[in-house]
């Protein structure tokens, strides 16, 4: 055993395998997987973050069906696994979409953002709904006395003074999402954790498999913990101003 | 029918209002006329706030009838936006936009609900904050002013609608004893300036001294009323002599 790595050497072969030169060859692949990741995570937050928003204003909505559809579609999308969502998208939509003469390609990663998006939307829902009613209700009462309708109550009154409640839980939410887009690579999505397997078994050692996926959550948590540390400063700060 | 000055500029005819079971207005009926200063006092829980609230449509009543010049309030075709615009409502809490600057909170309502010129109604703004002495608070947001002072503010708001009558209701109960009096002076000159002014109040004193007429109420009834000085000297029915006795 330990004779064989010498007799490597005697043979004249290339430099001794080391972990870290290993890492920092295959680091340029897990970089482009990881931008993936990121891209995925951002286009499924906004498009969750849309979607949600518009879903939460109907779960307030003055009008019983919009409310119980709007509450029924979120509460099933936020207690779906993420997971089967994933899937769903991915064997429901399809591979392109004809829009007049114009094909439009929808490649997996794309399926698999608005796979993301849908519990994200339906966080985000209850994230809205929340906080506008979290405004006092003096708040309403007062821009009806002065005349305002219930529309300009919500825009220019309610939903500016949610942002600001909502900005934590929100980037609460972004991080947990950032985390969860390696579940991408289970639907043969070219992220990360899927190029990190790959370069696995390029190398075909055994050894390197802590390290590479050490390494590979190392990323994740560089990119995700200030995102968690800003979120605490601001709840702290956003406490302390009442 | 087109009202004119000579009629009451608010009527109340035997308003009812039920939260579920709990009545609590139970056959109100006043008028006020133009330039008039009322104050509804009571003790807690007769309806006051309510019986406010209904004659600018925030709540709606059960039966009866309310005119704010001779406008029926009660009425489902209502234009709540005339109606509003006719009347101002001051809150006991303030209820000052809290992310909006004192200027912008006189400012927003009649930009966006009265679609008026934007100069216009900042020099009318910056003028009514003068008017509740509050110039140099212009560009201070409602957390950074004190209780007195956001009431103040939240009276320039309601007057920026120019409404014909202002609701006050229990204005000074949230403040600071020493922040009171700079409030009541604010209503005093509006009272002088010949504005319509129905205030819910505890403030015996003041009520006594701005006051035309007063309406004690107990258990969503009007019990008694009268000009302040009789009113005051020499109440009949023994449930406002025991509620007298035991504020003044």
């Amino acid at each position: 055993m330990l004779l064989l790595p010498a007799a490597a050497l005697a043979a004249g072969e290339a430099a001794p395998f080391s972990i870290p030169a290993t890492l920092v060859k295959w680091t340029p692949l897990i970089a482009r997987g990881f931008a993936l990741n990121i891209i995925i995570s951002f286009l499924a937050m906004a498009i969750g973050t849309v979607l949600g928003t518009f879903l939460g204003l109907c779960q307030i909505s003055l009008l019983p069906p919009v409310r119980g559809s709007s509450w029924f579609v979120t509460q099933f999308f936020r207690n779906a696994p993420w997971l089967v969502l994933l899937f769903y998208c991915m064997l429901l939509l399809p591979f392109q979409i004809r829009i007049g003469g114009t094909v439009i390609p929808l490649p997996d990663w794309i399926k698999a953002t608005f796979g993301l998006a849908l519990p994200v939307m339906a966080n985000m829902s209850e994230l809205v709904r929340g906080a506008i009613q979290s405004i006092p209700y003096g708040q309403w009462e007062s821009a009806e006395a002065l005349a305002f309708t219930r529309r300009q109550t919500l825009w220019m009154i309610i939903l500016p003074q949610c942002v600001k409640r909502m900005l934590p839980p929100w980037m609460n939410l972004y991080a947990i999402l950032a985390v969860a887009t390696p579940l991408c690579s289970v639907v043969g999505v070219s992220e990360a954790m899927t190029l990190t397997g790959d370069a696995l078994a390029a190398i075909g050692r055994h050894e390197m498999l802590v390290p590479m996926y050490l390494y590979l959550l190392s990323w994740f948590f560089i990119y995700c913990y200030p995102i968690a540390r800003a979120t605490t400063a601001l709840e702290r700060r956003f406490a302390v101003a009442g | 029918m087109t009202w004119t000055a000579d009629q009451p500029l608010v009527s109340l005819r035997d308003v009812h209002k039920s939260f579920g079971a709990v009545p609590v207005l139970k056959g109100i009926s006043f008028d006020v006329m133009k330039g008039g200063v009322v104050c509804i006092i009571g003790p807690s829980g007769s309806g006051k706030s309510t019986l406010l609230r209904c004659i600018n449509a925030l709540v709606p009543i059960d039966r009866g009838s309310i005119r704010v010049e001779g406008q029926e309030v009660h009425d489902p075709k209502l234009d709540k936006l005339a109606l509003r615009r006719k009347v101002g409502m001051v809150f006991q809490q303030y209820n000052l936009f809290p992310h909006r600057t004192a200027l912008q909170n006189v400012m927003m309502a009649p930009i966006h609900v009265l679609k008026q010129d934007k100069a216009a109604v900042e020099a009318r703004a910056r003028a009514l904050i003068q008017k509740v002495r509050l110039a140099g608070k212009e560009d201070a947001y409602p957390g950074e002013l004190s209780g007195g002072q956001q009431q103040r503010v939240a009276i320039a708001r309601s007057l920026a609608m120019n409404p014909d009558v202002m609701l006050f209701d229990e204005v000074t109960a949230a403040l600071d004893p020493e922040t009171v009096k700079e409030v009541l002076v604010t209503i005093r000159e509006l009272a002088a300036e010949g504005m319509t002014c129905m205030l819910v109040t505890h403030e015996m004193g003041f009520a006594r001294e701005i006051a035309d007429h007063i309406y004690f109420t107990d258990r969503g009834v009007i019990v008694e009323h009268g000009p302040p000085k009789e009113f005051f000297s020499n109440a009949r029915d023994p449930r406002t002599r025991q509620f007298l006795s035991q504020i003044l």
